[in-house]
């Protein structure tokens, strides 16, 4: 009946015997065994559902939510551009078309002889040297039409990645401008020693007082956190690290990873000190499976000195260790709540809450998800004391940022400041001229505009999870949040009604504004899908998903006003673009092919 | 004695761990579910229990009641947002209702006319969903899945099966069922599960006889959701 080979099935145990056969690992069984073929036939499903005793549906239930999991046929070489607004500001387009037109093939397509398939994908974190692609999971930056050529080039004479020029692969710091954080220069283990010798209520009376918040978005204080997630009952608990950072603009979490990943890993295993807890996990976002290699080695030398693993640093039941889970192409998955879910081998749908994390997160059990900055911040405070921390930054911003700058200006890259820089001096120093408006804190952060700019980045003004992009005054802020709005409704989980179905209707509003076919009803329509997905959405992805039209809508309104034709209403059904698969049957795109729906050329 | 909070104006009795909608309906006052069932844990997708509590919208279904709450539900405002959720479920499938056998028995038609939804206002997105009418006794509809995940819950967690699974994601998740070819008859499933009985659309429909009562006499033809599910709650 099968009509694909079957996978080895030898390969497959192999895979499954690596990960003990547990169905926590699910996710990361899948992502292994599609390194095979480079998809997931069907067989392949029903195999790894009957050998780890789960339903089959369950199986191709998360082999289908996964951007990076295909349970259809894809290329040999799977190419997928990244599609971030600052993508689009270098001509990813172009390069994507050029790519396409050299392949002869079209944008979501398999080629005939199964060699290459090419797309488009959500940010992928390299905007501060964009455009970007994806090659079978490996990041290339810094596309220009030349590199596309070799690609092309490359690709007909299907020469395996390994032999493609390693420069492509080289991906760039670019740090601009350090402060604690990125100056500190730490001997592994320095500040678990001095944590350890406060102890372990000590240590937690310091993280108080330096009043740390969270980076990834919420500013959730974090010896809060790690407090409440101690006085938790239930064993054992956990610490987990969210590098999903998925969120558009965002690449901070990337550089620490790359050149800071003891500072990382140190403050995992120093909130875990506090906590009490022996098991860690980080969740690395698929887009930076490069770094994988290079984690891996620096958690087997941390284990080798004695700083991960049985009795660290000596102390007597303090037992911690790390292991690196993939993501697979979810921007959800940085929620919270998902993230355990995915940790957990499921489709990435966030819970209800309460309960919150820190009472039943993993397996039920108490559990911290903190970012990559915020745990790499600890260490300062191990050895600084909180509140020598605490007394940098504002009031109720302690400390610095690090902030992703990206867009229009001279130097994109990685700054770190203390909290309470204003917008202005952040664009004087990345060399930004003629700014337009300035997205802070991502898809779902708050664009602001010129007359802003003299806010300040902290909690209390000008939040941030740190993406900074910048747009100059050639720029249609209209088509930024478009792209926004298309990343919403691309990454929505598909869990409730308002965000499944209000970010496919918001996109198609805003795709009717785009193609001239707005009315001043969308606008209204507009505005009441935007507070439905406020009000009634289950997580924070549908009620940030409107943040773009609503900032745009009120600071750029000529924006999205020029687009609208003179009438009240227009219909969403277009006529003409019905009719364009007669035009293409019949070969024909003369003016008498095409339905004038409105009156082109009123004022 | 007992806590208490403030529903539309109305103290409502609940006991430590109810959620708002169980203390209301056992008080006596309707607030609107699809997703909600009486024997499974709240699931909080279809958000259609959406009320204003203290001030922010939260789940009715999945939110514990809290001593002293003032609970906004029966408002103009929370109903106009309960007919956009309606109209939303409305145009994302493919709902026929005259041509319906579940037609009258559906909650989500039932909801249409009990929120005056009078048009489906937004645009339709005719999604491509091929009916499953391979097993002998049971035909799958899919056109009309509102994604409650009643019938995964109990096949999982009743019936001992796990028939039914979502997968895909946002705008395109779909129900599928365990068998490679992804067929029912391939399945174990069977039309005396619980899972046959339980969706409150059309999606699950029993084959033989169709329309043996006649729309017109069916269950919210005669009588609205609302008293219907509080008359429920009271047997
Ligand atoms: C849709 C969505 C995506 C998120 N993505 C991330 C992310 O990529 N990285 C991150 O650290 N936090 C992300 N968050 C926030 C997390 O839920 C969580 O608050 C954070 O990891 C807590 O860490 P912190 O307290 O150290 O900030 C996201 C939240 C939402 C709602
Ligand atoms: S808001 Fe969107 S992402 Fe969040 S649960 Fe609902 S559908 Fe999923
Ligand atoms: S088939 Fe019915 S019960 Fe199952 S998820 Fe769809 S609407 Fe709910
Ligand atoms: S009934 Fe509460 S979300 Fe569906
Ligand atoms: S009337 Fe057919 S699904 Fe409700």
């Amino acid at each position: 009946m099968h009509t694909q080979p079957p996978t080895p099935c030898s390969a497959l145990d192999g895979i499954l015997q690596h990960h003990g056969h547990r169905p926590t690992e699910l996710l990361q069984i899948l992502i292994n065994a599609q390194q095979l073929e480079g998809w997931l036939p069907a067989p392949t499903l029903t195999y790894l559902a009957q050998a780890l005793r789960l339903p089959r549906a369950r199986v191709e239930g998360v082999a289908g939510f996964y951007s990076f999991l295909y349970t259809r046929p894809a290329g040999r070489f799977r190419v997928l551009f990244s599609d971030n607004i600052t993508d689009r500001m270098l001509g990813n387009a172009e390069l994507m078309d050029a790519l396409c037109r050299k392949l002869w093939i079209e944008p979501g397509k398999l080629s005939e002889d199964g060699l290459v398939s090419i797309d488009a994908t959500s940010c992928t974190g390299l905007c501060d040297q964009g455009p970007a692609m994806l090659v079978n999971g490996r990041a290339i930056g810094q596309l220009n039409h030349r590199r596309i050529n070799e690609i092309a080039e490359l690709i007909r004479q299907q020469r395996p990645l390994a032999q493609w020029p390693s420069e492509y692969f080289h991906i760039d710091d670019n740090i601009r401008r350090r402060d604690a954080l990125l100056n500190l220069d730490m001997k592994p283990g320095a500040a678990l020693a001095s944590a350890i010798a406060r102890g372990r209520a000590g240590w937690l009376a310091e993280m108080q007082a330096s009043n740390l918040r969270g980076r990834g978005g919420a500013g959730f204080a974090t010896a809060v956190k790690w407090s409440s997630a101690r006085n938790a009952p239930g064993e054992p608990k956990v610490i987990v690290c969210n590098a999903d950072e998925g969120e558009p603009g965002t690449f901070k979490d990337r550089v620490l990873l790359n050149t800071y990943a003891d500072l990382v890993f140190e403050g995992m295993t120093l909130a875990a000190w506090a906590v009490g807890a022996s098991e860690g996990f980080l969740y690395l976002r698929g887009e930076y499976s490069h770094l994988l290699p290079q984690l891996e080695a620096v958690l087997a030398r941390r284990r080798a000195e004695g700083l991960l693993g049985m009795r660290i640093l000596h102390e007597q039941g303090f037992d911690f260790d790390i292991r690196i889970h993939l993501g697979a192409g979810a921007y959800v998955c940085g929620e919270e709540s998902a993230l355990i879910e995915s940790l957990e081998g499921k489709r990435g749908t966030p819970r209800i809450r309460p309960p919150f994390p820190v009472t039943c997160g993993y397996l039920g059990r108490p559990t911290v998800v903190n970012n990559v900055e915020t745990l790499a911040k600890t260490c300062l405070i191990a050895l600084q004391g909180g509140e020598a921390f605490a007394a940098t930054g504002t009031a109720q911003s302690a400390g610095t940022k690090l902030l992703s700058i990206s867009g229009d200006c001279a130097a994109p890259g990685i700054y770190e400041y203390p909290f309470g820089v204003s917008i202005a001096r952040v664009l004087e120093d990345c060399g930004a001229s003629d700014t337009q408006a300035v997205q802070v804190g991502g898809a779902s952060g708050i664009c602001l505009a010129g007359y802003e700019f003299q806010r300040r980045i902290a909690y209390e003004d000008v939040p941030t999870a740190g993406a900074f992009m910048i747009f100059d005054g050639t720029r249609d802020l209209f088509e930024v949040a478009r792209s926004f709005v298309h990343f919403f409704a691309h990454e929505s989980c598909g869990f409730c009604t308002p965000c499944r179905v209000g970010t496919a209707l918001l996109k198609g509003f805003m795709d009717k504004l785009a193609d001239g076919h707005g009315a001043q009803a969308d606008l209204a329509d507009i505005d009441w899908l935007d507070r439905l997905l406020k009000n009634a959405s289950h997580c924070g992805l549908g009620s940030a998903a409107p943040n773009p039209v609503i900032d745009t809508l009120q600071k750029f309104r000529p924006a999205y006003e020029r687009r609208l034709v003179s009438l009240d209403f227009e219909p969403a059904f277009d006529l003409d673009a019905a009719l364009a698969e007669a035009r293409q049957l019949t070969a024909r795109d003369d003016p008498g092919a095409h339905l004038q729906t409105h009156e082109e050329g009123t004022p | 004695m007992s806590k208490q909070f403030l529903l539309d104006g109305q103290p409502v009795p609940f006991e430590d761990g109810q959620s708002i909608l169980e203390a209301a309906r056992k008080a006596g006052h309707y607030i609107p579910s699809l997703c909600w069932h009486k024997d499974f844990p709240a699931h909080g997708s279809c958000k259609l229990c959406i009320v204003k509590a203290a001030g922010r919208h939260v789940s009715a279904c999945a939110t514990p009641a809290k001593e002293g709450w003032e609970v906004e539900s029966n408002t103009p405002e929370m109903n106009g947002e309960r007919r956009g959720l309606l109209q939303m479920l409305f145009v994302e499938g493919n709902h026929f209702c005259p041509s319906c056998e579940k037609s009258g028995n559906c909650e989500l038609q039932a909801l249409g006319y009990e929120y005056e939804m009078l048009t489906s206002r937004f645009r339709h997105f005719y999604p491509d969903r091929p009916v499953d009418a391979s097993h002998p006794d049971v035909l799958l509809d899919f056109n009309r899945c509102i994604f409650c995940e009643l019938c995964v819950r109990a096949s999982r967690d009743v019936d001992g099966k796990s028939v039914f699974a979502l997968t895909g994601r946002g705008i395109n998740k779909h129900l599928v069922v365990n068998a490679e070819s992804g067929r029912l008859a391939d399945t174990d499933f069977s039309k005396d599960d619980l899972a046959a009985h339980i969706c409150p659309v059309g999606v699950i429909l029993h084959k033989g006889p169709g329309f043996a009562v006649p729309i017109g006499e069916r269950t919210y033809d005669t009588a609205s959701i609302r008293s219907q599910k509080l008359k429920e709650e009271e047997s």
